[in-house]
């Protein structure tokens, strides 16, 4: 059994965004959780680029590690979350919490396993070249976009005024 | 005659302008609405009646049944369904002209009357409502409908008794008037049931294969709809609210308790006359003797009231006996062989409508000028109201039956009716006139003769009324005086045919000598001031006078049934089992609701965490289930 | 070309419930929506792998992870403009103090 590079990229990828969401969700400074969403941002579009979705991967890279991380950086500077981090909530909650999280992952760990998925191989491989995807974004016909297109527009025209009116001062 | 729909309609309308609007203006526009409407209803059915009797007979010489509106209004299966409409045949044309001509009268009258009361409004839109449902019940086209508008009657007819809603003595009065007819007209709706369960319609005359099916049953159901009409039409034993009624406003009196409503049980009989004819001959039977057991009834108590609207209200009972005798003694439809009476009766009523609203205008001219009811208080009226005391006078001479007046007539041909049927029944019937002849002169002359109770007058001089009062009494009274050369046979009669009424000369001369006798009898007793004979006869019989001054203990039974018996026995355990029972079983999920609402309560912490978290072990739990299964 | 299906669902199984955990525990609205991101990007991650795998022909969803991004995006700029906005009145983002919206 041969291993292939493209698995040892995804193995190494794979294990750094697992300890990073870990991370992400345990770390006592938020900083630091900041950043390992970051990390894990970065490695979800290299899962992008990987699936041959190029541009999905750039946008991911644009979006969410350029603009919202950064966003969250200066939320955090602004709020001053850094300094109240280490207030833990009741010990029943926290039980309750990681029981039920457990079983649900366990719950869908066992019902992935159990469907039997058998593909493992990429069927012609091709990256995904950004001419199709724009033109399935604007297209009006079957399996075309436009009109989510549209509607996302506006949705993100309204919550950008939206974030204005709630956030300026009075 | 589609013009005919206004009849309905114009009441209806000033009824609920002056109910709406009415407080809002002046009292004498108020009442101008009420009068110039019911003037309009009053000209359009003398228009309706001339347009129907001046119509050529159809070829079997009665007069067509007109239906000129007919809706279908509550469909139950195809053959089955209430409707509305108008139907125009001699009776319902006949009864058009006396509701609104005596409902006109009292309109003018009350102008009078309730002149400077303070809800004058309220009284004028609730005449229009009860004028409304009182047309409404005589043109129905059906026994449904003329049910929806019988208990519109008695609706209006509560509210016009209680109308000094200040005075308890109106209040128990109308509650009772209400609470007895209600509980009469329970057998009315069960009746009608029967009938359109086993005959399969509503309408009055159904097709014959319907009644065929239905001919066992029938007897039953015009029974139980005669106990309805027994109610309205006050027979014994139901006869309790009427003489309490008394506590409305006289102009009431005179439209609703002497001329139109109570009537409505006779024309109820007289509606399904032909159905008792053909199917129930035996009910017929009942209907008379219920009748003239009332009619005896009543006349006995009348003689010894003191109040004067108590009299008449007995007195109409008694004539009311005499409409449902009239009626009972049929064995058949035509004139000639037995069906005299359903012309008798019809003719009666028409009269006494008009005679019976002069005397109870003409007592509310009394009432008016004495404030009192009570006949102490009169005595030698004749001086100080000449107008009210000869309209009177003819009054009591027509419902005496005495000639030329109006109710000679008719009671002449009831009683001929009545001798027809048994010569025991045209007997007791000629006592019982002679009786009513004797009570009517005795009112008469303790009103207008006799004793006079000079301090009361003195202080307080009676005064005639205004015209307003006493022009409806002199249009009754010419009424009155010419209503008995009607060739009423010619226009209602049992089987729709021509009928010339011609006079049974021993049944008419055998009448009249007792009702002259009986006025002989009463002008002797009760004409001077003076009155031996009658203070005498009092005081040998103390028990029989005290028993008939408190009308033989009627009221003072039923109290008994109704708090002894049904109360005690029923109403309490049911008053229980509801305040434990139901009540309880309210009382346990309005408190097991509450209990679980603050159980489940600090689960809304408003912290959405855990609201996810429960949210998420749902679809856990949801998913293992569905994965169980 | 041979890593199995299988492999991106584990991987965005553990982010969605690592996610989920930092939902549940944590006390800082910030936090929280570092976690809601997490569980974004996990849903998008699958979203992306089930189009490449199993429906390789057409792109619905490599569009919905797309728009996945954008509505994430427009979440998060309204989320923090109120967080700005609480802290400003209450000096405070902790979730425990902020229950004033509680009927």
């Amino acid at each position: 059994m041969e291993i292939t590079l493209q698995e040892v990229v995804f193995g190494i990828i794979a294990l750094m965004m697992a300890v990073c969401s870990v991370l992400a969700v345990t770390s006592g400074k938020i900083l630091r959780a900041a950043t390992a969403l970051l990390f894990v941002l970065f490695g979800t579009s290299v899962l992008y680029f990987m699936l041959g979705y190029t541009y999905l991967g750039a946008v991911q890279l644009s979006v969410y590690a350029g603009g919202i991380v950064v966003l969250y950086v200066f939320s955090i500077l602004l709020t001053r979350s850094d300094k109240n981090m280490n207030e833990r909530i009741p010990r029943g909650r926290w039980f309750a919490a990681a029981v039920t999280v457990l079983v649900g992952f366990v719950l869908t760990l066992f019902l992935l396993f159990t469907n039997g998925f058998a593909l493992n191989s990429i069927p012609a491989l091709q990256e995904l070249d950004p001419e199709t995807v724009g033109k399935a974004l604007i297209g009006m016909g079957k399996y075309q976009f436009v009109l989510p297109f549209e509607v996302v527009s506006v949705l993100l025209l309204a919550c950008m005024i939206g974030a204005i009116m709630i956030a300026r001062k009075r | 005659m589609e013009y005919t729909i206004l009849i309905l309609l114009l009441p209806i309308l000033s009824f609920l302008i002056l109910a709406l609007a009415g407080m809002k203006m002046p009292h004498r526009v108020a009442g101008f609405i009420g009068t110039l409407s019911l003037g309009a209803v009053a000209v359009l059915s003398y228009v309706t009646a001339y347009g129907y009797f001046t119509q050529p007979r159809s070829a079997g010489g009665t007069f067509a049944t007109l239906m000129p509106y007919n809706f279908e209004w509550l469909p139950f299966t195809p053959a089955l369904h209430i409707d509305m409409g108008i139907l125009l045949d001699p009776i319902s044309v006949m009864m058009l002209v006396v509701i609104s001509t005596v409902s006109f009268m009292v309109h003018i009258y009350s102008f009078g009357y309730m002149k400077g009361e303070k809800e004058f409004q309220r009284y004028y839109a609730f005449l229009s409502l009860f004028t409304f449902s009182m047309l409404g019940l005589v043109v129905a086209t059906n026994i449904f409908q003329m049910y929806v508008f019988w208990e519109l009657v008695g609706v209006s007819s509560y509210l016009l008794i209680g109308f000094y809603y200040t005075k308890p003595e109106a209040i128990s009065a109308s509650k009772k008037a209400f609470i007895v007819t209600r509980f009469a007209d329970l057998g009315f709706l069960i009746g009608i049931l029967i009938y359109g369960y086993y005959v399969g319609t509503f309408t009055f005359a159904p097709a014959t294969e319907n009644l065929m099916q239905g001919a066992l049953m029938l007897p039953w159901a015009l029974g139980l709809m005669f106990v309805g009409g027994a109610g309205k039409s006050s027979m014994f034993p139901l006869h309790i609210w009427l003489p309490d009624a008394m506590e409305g406003p006289t102009p009431v009196s005179a439209l609703i308790h002497a001329a139109t409503m109570v009537v409505a049980g006779v024309y109820q009989v007289a509606r399904l006359f032909p159905l008792y004819i053909a199917y129930a001959p035996e009910t017929l039977h009942i209907v008379a003797y219920v009748g003239a057991f009332t009619a005896f009834y009543a006349v006995s108590v009348a003689c010894a009231q003191s109040d004067i609207k108590r009299v008449l209200a007995f007195s109409t009972i008694s004539q009311i006996g005499f409409m449902m005798v009239a009626l009972g003694v049929c064995t058949g439809m035509p004139s000639h062989e037995g069906g005299l009476g359903n012309m008798a009766s019809m003719f009666h009523l028409f009269t006494h409508a008009m005679f019976k609203a002069l005397l109870f205008l003409g007592a509310g001219c009394i009432i008016h000028a004495v404030h009192s009811n009570e006949m102490s208080t009169m005595g030698g009226l004749r001086k100080y109201m000449p107008i009210t005391h000869i309209t009177f006078l003819i009054a009591c001479l027509a419902i005496s039956g005495i000639p030329p007046f109006s109710g000679f007539f008719s009671k002449d041909e009831i009683l001929t009716a009545c001798f027809a049927f048994s010569p025991v029944m045209g007997y007791v019937m000629t006592f019982i006139a002679g009786m009513t002849a004797f009570y009517m002169f005795r009112l008469y002359y303790g009103i207008f003769w006799g004793r006079e109770n000079k301090e009361l007058h003195a202080e307080h001089v009676p005064h005639e009324c205004p015209l307003t009062m006493t022009f409806p009494l002199m249009v009754l009274a010419a009424v009155t005086c010419v209503a008995g050369f009607i060739p009423f046979g010619h226009f209602v009669t049992g089987d729709g045919l021509s009928y010339d009424i011609h006079l049974e000369s021993s049944v008419a001369v055998t009448s009249c000598v007792v009702a002259v006798i009986a006025i002989a009898l009463a002008t002797f007793m009760y004409a001077r001031s003076s009155q031996p004979v009658a203070d005498s006869l009092a005081r040998r019989f103390p028990r029989l006078h005290e028993a008939a001054y408190r009308r033989f203990y009627m009221d003072e039974i039923w109290l008994f049934v109704t708090k002894r018996i049904i109360f005690r026995c029923v109403s309490t355990p049911l008053a229980w089992f509801d305040r434990h029972v139901i009540d309880g079983f309210m009382n346990f999920l309005a408190w097991s609701t509450r209990a679980s609402g603050e159980e489940v309560q600090p689960m809304q912490s408003g912290r959405i965490q855990s609201y996810v978290l429960w949210f998420l072990s749902g679809i856990i739990v949801l998913t293992l289930i569905l994965l169980a299964v | 070309m041979d890593i199995h299906v299988i492999s991106y669902l584990v991987l965005s199984t553990v982010m969605l419930f690592a996610g989920v955990y930092g939902f549940f525990t944590r006390r800082n609205l910030l936090a929280t929506l570092i976690s809601v991101e997490l569980m974004l990007n996990a849903t998008n991650i699958k979203f992306a792998g089930f189009n490449r795998y199993l429906f390789p022909g057409v792109l619905e969803g490599h569009f919905f992870s797309l728009f996945g991004i954008a509505i994430s995006a427009a979440e998060t700029a309204v989320a923090i403009a109120i967080m700005i906005n609480v802290y400003r009145n209450v000096r405070n983002i902790q979730t425990d103090d902020i229950s004033d919206l509680k009927g």
